[in-house]
């Protein structure tokens, strides 16, 4: 399922909203977890899962093809933790 | 600044102050977003989020695993896990945020 798959269904099963919203609804919900974790704080969403962001130290790294040693700075990486339900889901298909 | 954790409040309040829906529905639409996503993957459906990232299920086989109180040797059954591969506009923009927070913090203390 795509982004634009997901609003379709969701203005099909809302027939009194226009797709325009439909479309800013989604874009907002995703805007704003996004938003939430460049500021670094975690969006915790119960029964689907939790998203964080984990630092990453700064290391030295080799280029696989040369063996050449590269510097590699500091960075934070997203990090999503599957919720309970969302993961019991998975498992029982439904 | 101390880390905060955003809940389906935050969320939901962000749908109503863009889109200008009544509060209660604006609650409906969010969970309706998430039952939607999780459906799809419990159906083994990847969903992918142009800009943001993508969830997709993966299959683990059965492997030996151990308790680690007792240190008996207990079988982990096949089982489903969900993946999420974060978009390269997301990496950046999380590197970028924490780069300027970073900054912040620097210049206060």
């Amino acid at each position: 399922m795509t982004k634009s798959e997901l609003i379709a269904r969701l203005a099909e099963l809302n027939p009194h909203l226009y797709q325009r919203d439909v479309e800013r609804i989604v874009t907002t919900i995703f805007d704003e977890i996004a938003t939430a974790l460049s500021r670094g704080d975690r969006v915790e969403l119960r029964g689907f899962g939790a998203f964080s962001v984990k630092r990453r130290d700064a290391r030295l790294g080799r280029n696989p093809r040369t063996g050449q040693s590269v510097d590699v700075s500091e960075k934070a990486v997203p990090f999503f933790k599957t919720g309970k339900l969302l993961r019991e889901r998975l498992n029982t298909g439904k | 600044m101390a880390e905060r954790t955003i809940t389906r409040a935050e969320l939901s309040e962000a749908v109503y102050q863009e889109v200008g829906l009544s509060r209660n529905e604006s609650a409906d639409l969010l969970e309706l977003v998430l039952s939607e996503i999780s459906t799809a993957l419990a159906q083994g459906e990847p969903v992918k989020i142009s800009s943001f990232g993508s969830f997709s299920v993966r299959s683990k086989g059965q492997r030996l695993g151990r308790n680690p109180k007792t240190g008996e040797e207990v079988p982990i059954l096949p089982r489903k896990v969900m993946v999420f591969r974060p978009s390269q506009l997301l990496k950046n923009r999380i590197n970028d945020g924490l780069s300027k927070t970073a900054q912040g913090r620097k210049t206060t203390t």
